[in-house]
């Protein structure tokens, strides 16, 4: 992080870039928020640990209109979705200077107390200098501990590698957190019944306040104006008014983002209701490998993603049919 | 004062549903919220915080007001009938309760909103004190006792018991009701837990926030100032905080197309959202940065202005803990202090 913020100092000082984008430490352990960072003095408050989840590409739309570059801290898994902004031209190339962060995992506060810690005063073992496979956890209530995969967000169990896709420098190691199978859960889901699969996401999405923390956040989701927004549109952004209405917002949201979605896990992380979002893109992608051949959203800027692309290889409607009659 | 044992709950449920409606946390998919009884439902008395605050059994975040139909060329005007029959919220926290008489100030003052006075009237409130308090807890700064709930029906769970006294008149009555189901006990293993709680409280990082600076009269300085800038940035301009919250109180009224009719219905607004009180000229908060200052003066500046004093924040530290971009009431007020802004 030292070595991160002395970079930081430099670019600004010698006018590379006009401001930092990272993350500045919070009021507790576990909170550090995404920041600007204009002067070298306010970076004495910016951070970048295990809780540094927040993904800073999507920022990088509007920072792409102001003067001057930005500097913008990208995870690797980070750095597909800029890839996939750039294909979009939503963001701008020239008016980012990339610094390319190592990650070890990144950590999830609900994960973390759902073991049941509670009362958190003092997390350690979550800096980037440290060994990342215990965190000592001072509480209220005594001295606990979790492991550093236990606390780690779904995403980073299924990390899709340490390469970051688009960077101008690197800085700090990575490494594998990939312990899980990536396309298990949806496996999973795809062996229910019908009957089964329905009851599963209705107890999921029935969670669902629309408070479209999942649809802000998402770097995929980046229409300038959303048509759940829409005051002409005969629905609602702010509250569902039956229950089919609840789960289309989902569905409508997973079609409109297949295809572009690299995963980053955004929307799971986000969501207050611990509602599995990323099962729904996951599925997407996991369907357009086994169709038109393994793709990944983000891993090359200005890629054609199958769903928009033509070629005479591509599989016939008919294919549809025949999986969906399985 | 009564208990009962931890594992006859499910008995009281049933009992209090015979002749109330009971609302109560309920687990769904690893999620707590307050939900309708059902003889299956998985309840969750051990969950300090439910994900959304309880507000919605009295103000729910979508209910119809009136249905018009046409019927033979005419138009047929249907309103929405008013809750009467009473029904029982248990296990609402302190700080819960406490946001219930922030929303009082909204519906019950002049003209009353008939909707949550009905449901006021025949809600009967069974408090449960907090016992292992969370580091986002500050529920004290707003002068909130978590260890003895302000309700009908005041609870503790200690060691596998529930205590339970009866506070007012309309307590009394459901205590006599499910009086089958409960021992006598005494008061002093309450007085104890409850001391043990306040102990707990004083160690919590948020329980010496400090308000000083935030009242009715700072609006025209605080509105212009400028950190309202730099706060507002890492907004992603979505609900969370304003749908988790027990205070936020903000609707709009919509119109359902039903297809031969219109379904007039209200449900939660944010300000957080970029039609938040939109009229006919436009709106009158077109940036995040105006949307984000709303939610804040709102609740340290304008709603203490018009309500004697009244914050309209309970410290209840749920958009603490669910804030995506980690934003929060608390980093607010400890920014505008840190600037010595005071």
């Amino acid at each position: 992080m030292q070595e991160l913020i002395k970079r930081a100092k430099e670019l600004l000082a010698d006018g590379t870039v006009a401001r930092v984008l990272g993350w500045k430490i919070g009021d507790m352990p576990y909170n550090p928020e995404p920041a600007f960072f204009e002067t070298a003095e306010s970076l004495d408050k910016f951070v970048y640990n295990g809780f540094c989840g927040a993904n800073l590409s999507k920022y990088m739309i509007e920072a792409s209109k102001l003067e001057g570059k930005t500097l913008v801290c990208l995870k690797p898994c980070d750095s597909y979705s800029f890839n996939q902004l750039l294909t979009e031209h939503r963001v701008d190339r020239d008016k980012a200077y990339i610094i390319g962060v190592g990650c070890k995992g990144k950590l999830d506060i609900e994960r973390i107390k759902k073991t049941g810690i509670k009362g958190i005063i003092a997390i350690n073992g979550a800096e980037m200098t440290d060994a990342c496979d215990t965190l000592a956890i001072d509480t209220i209530y005594g001295q606990k501990s979790c492991s550093y995969s236990d606390g780690m967000l779904e995403r980073c169990h299924v990390c899709k590698g340490k390469e970051h896709k688009i960077y101008d420098e690197l800085i700090g190691e990575s490494r594998d957190t990939c312990d899980k199978e990536r396309f298990a859960e949806v496996a999973k889901i795809e062996a229910m019944s019908p009957a089964e699969k329905f009851e599963f996401f209705k107890a999921e999405l029935s969670k669902c306040i629309r408070c479209n923390a999942c649809r802000n956040v998402c770097p995929a989701c980046s229409c300038r104006k959303c048509v759940f927004d829409s005051t002409k549109f005969d629905s609602a952004q702010k509250a569902n008014v039956d229950s089919f209405e609840e789960k289309m917002f989902h569905i409508i949201r997973a079609f409109h983002v297949a295809g572009r979605c690299t995963d980053c896990g955004e929307c799971s992380r986000v969501c207050p209701q611990g509602i599995p979002l990323h099962l729904f893109n996951r599925k997407f992608i996991k369907d357009i490998n086994e169709i038109y051949g393994e793709y990944v959203a983000g891993a090359e800027a200005g890629s054609r993603a199958p769903l928009v692309n033509f070629t005479t290889e591509d599989a016939e409607p008919s294919i549809v049919n025949e999986r969906g009659s399985k | 004062m009564y208990k009962i044992a931890k594992e006859n709950l499910a008995s009281l449920f049933a009992l209090i549903n015979e002749t109330n409606e009971l609302y109560l946390p309920v687990e769904v998919a690893g999620q707590t919220n307050f939900a309708a009884y059902t003889a299956d439902a998985k309840f969750d008395l051990d969950t300090l915080k439910t994900v959304k605050s309880p507000k919605d059994v009295f103000f729910p975040q979508s209910e119809t007001l009136y249905t018009c139909n046409k019927e033979d060329n005419k138009l047929k005007i249907t309103p929405e009938a008013l809750v009467d029959a009473p029904f029982v919220v248990f296990g609402m926290k302190a700080c819960d309760i406490k946001g219930i008489e922030v929303l009082d100030r909204v519906f019950l003052s002049d003209p009353v909103d008939s909707f949550y006075a009905a449901r006021r009237a025949n809600g009967i409130i069974v408090g449960l004190a907090c016992h292992e308090p969370e580091e986002s807890c500050f529920c004290k700064v707003f002068g909130v006792d978590c260890t003895e709930p302000a309700a009908d029906v005041a609870t503790w769970m200690i060691e596998g018991e529930l205590y339970w006294k009866a506070l007012t008149e309309k307590g009394e009555k459901l205590t006599e009701a499910v009086k089958s189901l409960l021992t006598d006990a005494c008061e002093a293993k309450v007085e104890e837990e409850r001391s043990a709680v306040k102990a707990i409280v004083e160690k919590l990082p948020y329980s010496n926030l400090s308000l000083e600076g935030w009242n009715g009269d700072v609006l025209t300085e605080r509105f212009n100032d400028a950190l309202w800038q730099e706060l507002y940035k890492p907004c992603l301009a979505c609900g969370t905080c304003t749908f988790v919250c027990p205070t936020c109180q903000c609707y709009d009224i919509k119109d359902y197309n039903t297809g031969n009719g219109v379904q007039r219905y209200r449900c939660w607004d944010s300000c957080m959202y970029s039609d938040f009180t939109m009229m006919a000229h436009g709106n009158n908060r077109n940036s995040q940065m105006q949307r984000f200052r709303q939610r804040f003066m709102h609740k340290l500046v304008y709603f203490p202005a018009n309500n004697d004093g009244m914050y309209s924040c309970v410290g209840c530290g749920r958009c603490v803990d669910k804030c995506p971009a980690s934003l929060n009431i608390v980093k607010v007020i400890k920014a505008f202090s840190e600037k010595g802004d005071k």
